[in-house]
């Protein structure tokens, strides 16, 4: 199993994973790079990864929520590299008996990728500026935590 | 009698790669040795990484690891830059 990739994700295929007709309700979350009003002409972000790492946090990330939902059928993937803005760069989708367990689990998993998954970005700007993103969203152009 | 000392892989990642310019380097430190004592190793040798924290977030064979854990030898720590995936 990799949990991450270098091409555009594919939702079908997460689909295709967690499929199963013991599940009433499937949710999908999509977080794609974003040029909203915080930022400052995003045309991509390039992200980057601790690969083993990742490959091994995911691996517990996922078998701890097949914990809390037994009956959920959970698939994620990360993508790195270079990615334009409206593109995702992660994708998860949970499937379960009911819609409330399939809502938390997806939740979750996001959640815990925020937390614990290896993974950084930095923003690439129309300016032709660079510029890492820091966990609150907002980004450091220079050394904020030395 | 010399003190025991080890070598252990040390790997940059994201922003901390780009001040250190490479991406891993090997180092050897006297044991026991703790992450503390590689991060002050790393920070004192390594031209650009004194602009690394103190205290970096850390991992030791791949397991996030407080900076008092014991390093062995042949053991891979990374820092790693504050967590910003999804």
């Amino acid at each position: 199993m990799t949990y991450l990739t270098r091409d555009p994700l594919s939702i079908d295929q997460l689909l295709a994973q967690v499929s199963s007709r013991a599940c009433g309700g499937t949710c999908v979350f999509l977080g794609t790079v974003r040029d909203g009003a915080e930022e400052d002409g995003v045309t991509a972000i390039e992200y980057s990864a601790y690969e083993e790492m990742v490959e091994a946090e995911f691996g517990q990330l996922v078998a701890h929520a097949a914990e809390r939902w037994p009956d959920a059928r959970i698939a994620v993937r990360h993508r790195l590299g270079t990615i334009p803005t409206g593109e995702a760069s992660i994708g998860i989708a949970a499937a379960a008996p009911h819609r409330a367990e399939a809502f938390d689990a997806c939740r979750f998993v996001i959640e815990e990728v925020k937390r614990r998954i290896p993974v950084w970005k930095k923003e690439l700007r129309l300016d032709g500026t660079e510029v890492w993103v820091d966990p609150s969203g907002r980004p450091t152009s220079k050394p904020s935590h030395v | 009698m010399g003190a025991m000392s080890g070598t252990v892989r040390v790997r940059f990642f994201a922003r901390y790669a780009e001040l250190v310019g490479r991406t891993e380097v090997q180092v050897s430190v006297e044991l026991p040795a703790t992450v503390s004592d590689v991060v002050r190793r790393v920070r004192a040798q390594l031209p650009g990484a004194g602009a690394i924290p103190e205290r970096p977030l850390a991992a030791v064979n791949l397991k996030q690891s407080k900076l008092d854990a014991r390093v062995e030898d042949g053991d891979e720590v990374a820092f790693l830059p504050p967590i910003a995936g999804g």
